[in-house]
């Protein structure tokens, strides 16, 4: 086995494109992930996000361009995938075989050492309990469990997730984010495909969104909010001395009355929040909240993904959850829309 | 070690030992000689119009080859098709076949570990069927020797030998009608219709052997092959019947074979 070397780009898509007769279900798709991104492929239900997936794992042939994973075409070989693993739509197993079968099954289809972690993974994804059930008998969370039990046996670099949290309970959901946060720290390169905003902006610092087929945008987290303009609720125990510190306070620009009370006002930076915070503290301007507003970032997301306005134009939007709010709860909220 | 062939092989079968159909397939292989055998001890009558039917209470040896005989109509298709139509339809119904085919094994190995372990249970179906028909055949009628095809009289240990080989080339028509039901499973992606479709294909093709004025395509037809271990049970051995099994049922199984590698190699792993 040739050694990949470590500066391989993990994935890189050009001119991806899939037709099925007269339907685009992805259009000249380029994506590059980086080695240790937590990469979200952000799009609505029915944007091509799993058939592209299908297309880098070699389930698929595309019509069209071509993804190398670690420098390797998967539609050549299942070589190509080593150090690769993940799933797309909801991961399926044998429903007769326990789950730990099923993972000596996929194990011995893996080779090396991949049966000797089975153990090892059932305790990371929370299964070894039940790993001596049928799967037949298994809830859908715990399926999307051993889904990621099985993909650690090829102890991958890059980890290539579907919707992993979809259907999942809001308990269910942060487990699996606080799954994806630790394999992430440990080095590995993950791809997570969602329709969830909040889900991506939570874990990943690089995204692709994509509407009907093709790549709206593509780049940092960062970089997008800031093309959106962050806003700032401020709300203190005296707003009028407030008004004036933010007024003089460098970095912090559009300040405004908000109809609801308190105040709004966009920031270069974080560091000019930070000052903002130890100005008011200092002229007894108490903060009672501040806190970035995602309606930009969400009204952004659904322009670039429903071509409402142009990108980079803001709607106003009321009434939608700050940042702090819990979060699976604000998931929740956007799937059930 | 890498993983291959025999790795999708040794998990096929361990994939077949947890599914009831496999049990469904060769319980039958085993309770239809044992019904055999039990409705023959109760009754002296024998089917005459049948080879080696006349014997049936003299030796036990004639009793698998009468078995062999009425199987080949559609017990014996049935029992390959229920699990050669099922085993690549089958992860297809499980969505499973996205999880196979992202490890590192290649589709052709997938497809040829396949392949073997459906062959494997049609050789344990006809063995089953072979041994039960044996020995409850020799419980009933004793192990004697029994009369060729020719009208000679052969020990019953020669005779035992040609029945061991008579049931061993009953595979090579078996195993033709196992790689028709793979190219079923695969094409259809659907348990269902592949092994229906095996077995319309199997009946299909013994009507054209009954209609008149087709006498001419008859030794070519697959349903004619089933007879061909007759040969064995003639003195001389009859070698024309066994020769053109061989490639006829070649003609019949590997391009169904072919066809079938091609579609499970291109084909997309979609939801559906």
């Amino acid at each position: 086995m040739p050694r990949v070397m470590p500066q391989a780009i993990p994935i890189e898509v050009r001119g991806l494109v899939k037709r099925y007769d007269d339907l685009v279900a992805v259009d000249e798709v380029d994506l590059t992930v980086e080695p240790g991104d937590v990469f979200g492929y952000l799009g609505p239900n029915g944007a091509g996000k799993t058939t592209s997936l299908r297309m880098m794992l070699g389930l698929i042939r595309p019509s069209a361009g071509t993804v190398r994973l670690f420098g390797r075409d998967p539609q050549l070989s299942v070589k190509a995938l080593e150090g690769v693993a993940g799933f797309v739509e909801a991961p399926s197993f044998y429903p007769y075989l326990s789950g730990r079968e099923n993972l000596r099954l996929f194990g011995a289809l893996d080779g090396g050492g991949a049966t000797a972690r089975i153990e090892e993974s059932l305790e990371i994804v929370g299964l070894a309990e039940r790993a001596k059930d049928r799967v037949g008998g298994y809830s859908h969370g715990m399926r999307q469990r051993l889904g990621i039990a099985s993909a650690l046996l090829r102890e991958p670099r890059l980890l290539l997730l579907d919707e992993p949290a979809t259907g999942l309970d809001p308990g269910g959901m942060r487990d699996m984010r606080d799954l994806i946060r630790r394999l992430s720290a440990s080095g590995m390169t993950v791809l997570l495909s969602s329709h969830l905003l909040a889900e991506v902006e939570e874990l990943c610092n690089r995204v692709a969104i994509v509407r009907s087929g093709r790549v709206a945008y593509q780049g940092s987290l960062d970089d997008l909010r800031a093309q959106a303009g962050e806003e700032y609720v401020l709300r203190t125990t005296e707003d009028g001395i407030a008004r004036r510190v933010a007024e003089s306070q460098a970095g912090i620009t559009a300040l405004a009355a908000r109809a609801e009370g308190g105040l709004s006002f966009k920031a270069d930076g974080e560091d000019a929040v930070s000052m903002l915070s130890l100005a008011l503290t200092e002229s007894g301007a108490l903060i009672k909240e501040m806190s970035p507003r995602h309606a930009t970032l969400e009204d952004l997301f659904f322009s670039l993904t429903e071509g409402e306005g142009e990108p980079g134009i803001a709607r106003p939007r009321t009434g939608s959850p700050a940042r702090g709010d819990d979060p699976a709860a604000r998931a929740s909220a956007e799937a059930a829309r | 070690m890498n993983p291959g062939v025999l790795t999708v092989y040794r998990w096929e079968l361990r994939k077949l030992r947890a599914q009831k159909r496999t049990y469904l397939g060769l319980g039958a292989a085993a309770l239809v000689p044992i019904i055999f055998a039990v409705a023959l001890a109760a009754r002296s009558g024998q089917p005459e119009d049948v080879a080696f039917g006349r014997y049936l209470h003299d030796t036990g040896l004639a009793v698998p080859l009468v078995l062999l005989l009425f199987g080949s109509v559609w017990m014996f298709p049935l029992i390959t098709a229920l699990v050669a139509g099922d085993i690549v339809a089958a992860e297809d119904r499980n969505d499973t076949l996205k999880g196979i085919l992202t490890r590192s094994v290649e589709r052709h190995q997938v497809f040829a570990g396949k392949t073997l372990a459906t062959f494997t249970y049609a050789i344990a179906a006809i063995a089953i069927t072979g041994a039960v028909a044996l020995v409850g055949g020799i419980l009933v009628s004793g192990f004697n020797s029994i009369v060729s095809l020719s009208g000679t009289t052969v020990s019953a240990n020669e005779g035992l030998g040609l029945v061991g080989l008579s049931l061993l080339f009953y595979l090579v028509p078996i195993l033709a009608v196992a790689s028709i039901g793979l190219l079923f499973s695969t094409v259809f992606r659907n348990s269902a219709a592949a092994i229906v479709g095996t077995l319309m294909f199997s009946l299909l093709v013994q009507l054209i052997g009954i209609l008149p004025g087709l006498g001419a395509v008859h030794p070519y037809l697959l349903s004619t092959q089933f007879n061909a271990w007759q040969g064995f049970l003639r003195s001389p051995i009859d070698w024309t019947p066994v020769v053109r099994a061989l490639w006829v049922c070649a003609l019949y199984g590997v391009p169904a074979l072919i066809a079938a590698v091609l579609v499970f190699l291109r084909r997309d792993v979609a939801g559906d």
